[in-house]
């Protein structure tokens, strides 16, 4: 991997961005509202309306109101929010570091379980082992996050039970315990539903792979089924897996949105879900691009580990 | 005519396939005589047996107005079933278009269009749905719209890599050497060959299309109550969680069971039309 290619795609995570935050500004230009008749009320006088609306800059075109938007996005300043009026920056970045602990912890956890449970059903095809595997994960892959995290809530976070607090968060300085206490839930539900589509996906490409002839190579030399599955096959499945698991990241967020909703979490999902309710159009647009934003990263370094670990192509 | 008896039959043959097919057909039945088959009134009260556990009365238990969740569900059934499959469409048929246009027109317009493409599926899913919702307004035929919106350039994609695959072969030389006309080229020529990948990759898509009507409903940007939407029977029945898990599991099962059927039979399909792919 040369340095140009990681330029290259320091460029192409640029232009994404740009597109992106084009789309995210263009849906909230088209509702039929603006922010000026959102602060005023729906009994607004014209008068009040038109000067807000110069002291906004909302009369200006559309193109100078986006690349002006764009400047102070890039600056760090979402605006004002329209519900709270508190900044938006301050309070999507907060929001923004406790969705991070729910989705990293889910992905590590996820990559701890999902590969080998992978690996170990392909290698045991049409076995009951693997036919265990398959049926949990179909399932798994057929139910909704938010069904999954209401009925992990109902059995788990019941008052007569009492094992995990039904929602809210606790932050990890004040209180370890609590705060793994509280998301323990949340992340439990995208980690199952996370290693239900990854475990399938890494078990069709270890099939794959273990049909290939340098694995039957490896096992005619006489080497031990661990040695081939684990230091052979599993090796050339793992950059499809990162390639999978990338592109998961994207259910993942649609996931976090939901899992917050549902154990009122207070997040990037929850706040932009409350934006919507409320059309409080900054707030809209910072969750939204900060989500998109995380997704583009997160697929760049896909790519960056990819191009790390597969030494047959060269950039 | 005789292709649908011929992909029928190899379904048959195939396990995955025979229990979707069977699981489907049975769900469009229901979704469609679904209000006829209730044995009860879906927004009938009963009070002498609210939170009632399942019993010959109330198949599924009752909710918390003690109406019947059996009841309930096969008339919901329509707005989700019927709602999600009617996304599906609007997202392929619309993706299909503009893959198609995209393929055959090629050079400058295609770029643009791919680009696009690739900038709005840089946008997770759900979040998309989300967003066009929020200009859209919550109503369980916007949900329908925006899920289709989301769908439409995966799709794209696809029957883009089609038409481009197509477009090269010698038939296609041949009819356009013949003086054939673009759109005849297109309907005769490259639609047939789309046909395939694009109802494997439907049929798994109204599993997810279903999945993701009812996330919209739950957080209150689809169906609006007293529908008996599953989704939204769900968001409803949270505020009285902990007295009975019946009016949950009803629905939360019921999406979960048509998911499953959608994606065997997406993947009895696959076997069936895709020899290429078959493990």
């Amino acid at each position: 991997m040369t340095v140009s290619y990681v330029i290259k795609r320091l460029i192409y995570l640029v232009f994404t961005a740009l597109l992106v935050s084009l789309i995210v500004f263009s849906v909230t230009q088209l509702l039929p509202a603006n922010a000026a008749t959102m602060i005023l009320g729906e009994y607004a006088t014209d008068e009040a309306l038109a000067i807000l609306n110069s002291k906004l800059g909302l009369d200006d075109p559309a193109a100078v109101q986006y690349l002006r938007w764009l400047g102070n996005v890039v600056q760090g300043d979402f605006g004002i929010s329209l519900r709270t009026s508190q900044p938006v920056g301050p309070t999507i970045l907060n929001a923004f570091g406790r969705s991070a602990i729910l989705a990293v912890t889910s992905l590590l956890l996820v990559c701890i379980i999902a590969i080998p449970l992978g690996v170990l059903a392909a290698s045991r095809r049409g076995k009951p082992t693997d036919l265990g595997v398959s049926l949990v994960s179909y399932i798994g892959v057929s139910m909704p996050e938010f069904v999954l995290a209401t009925l992990l809530l109902v059995w788990l976070a019941s008052p007569s039970l009492g094992l995990f607090p039904a929602s809210g968060y606790v932050p990890f300085s004040e209180d370890f315990w609590g705060a793994l206490h509280h998301i323990a839930l949340p992340v439990l539900t995208l980690t199952i539903v996370l290693t239900a589509h990854i475990s399938r996906m890494i078990r069709s490409e270890m099939a794959d792979t273990l049909e290939m002839d340098f694995i039957r190579a490896g096992r005619l030399r006489g080497l031990s089924k661990r040695r081939v599955l684990f230091r052979h096959a599993l090796r050339n499945s793992m950059l499809p897996a990162i390639t999978v698991i990338a592109l998961d990241v994207g259910y993942l967020i649609g996931g976090v949105i939901v899992v917050e909703e549902v154990f009122a979490f207070p997040g990037v999902g929850r706040q932009l879900i409350l934006a919507i309710q409320n059309r409080d159009l900054p707030m809209i647009q910072a969750g939204a691009l900060i989500m998109a934003a995380s997704y583009a990263v997160a697929n760049l370094l896909a790519d960056l580990a990819y191009g790390a670990l597969d030494k047959r192509i060269k950039y | 005519m005789l292709f649908l008896i011929k992909t029928l039959r190899a379904l048959m043959r195939n396990p995955q396939g025979a229990i979707g097919t069977v699981l489907v057909f049975l769900l469009l039945l229901i979704s469609v005589f679904g209000p006829f088959l209730a044995p009860q009134d879906p927004e009938s009260f009963n009070f002498g047996s609210r939170f009632a556990p399942p019993s010959a009365e109330f198949l599924f238990g009752t909710d918390w107005f003690g109406r019947d969740l059996f009841s309930r569900i096969l008339v919901g059934a329509r707005s989700t079933v019927l709602l999600a499959i009617l996304a599906t469409f609007i997202g392929t048929a619309s993706g299909a278009l503009i893959g198609i246009f995209s393929g055959f027109v090629g050079g400058w317009v295609d770029e643009l269009i791919m680009r696009t493409i690739d900038a709005i599926m840089a946008i997770p899913g759900l979040l998309l749905a989300l967003m066009i919702l929020t200009v859209l307004g919550s109503s369980s035929l916007n949900a329908v719209i925006a899920i289709g919106v989301a769908f439409a350039p995966g799709m794209a994609r696809i029957s883009r890599s089609t038409t481009l695959a197509v477009r090269e072969l010698d038939y296609v030389s041949a009819a356009r050497a013949r003086g054939e006309s673009k759109l005849w080229i297109i309907f005769s020529e490259i639609l047939p060959n789309m046909v395939a990948p694009v109802i494997v990759e439907a049929t798994i898509r109204v599993a997810f299309a279903i999945m993701t009507l009812a996330t919209l409903s739950f957080l209150g940007l689809g169906a609006q109550p007293p529908s008996p939407e599953w989704g939204l029977m769900i968001a409803d029945a949270r505020e009285h969680m902990f007295r009975s898990p019946w009016p949950i599991l009803a629905p939360g099962i019921s999406i979960a069971l048509v998911a499953i059927a959608f994606n065997l039979l997406g993947d009895g399909l696959r076997d069936v039309l895709n020899p290429h792919s078959q493990e």
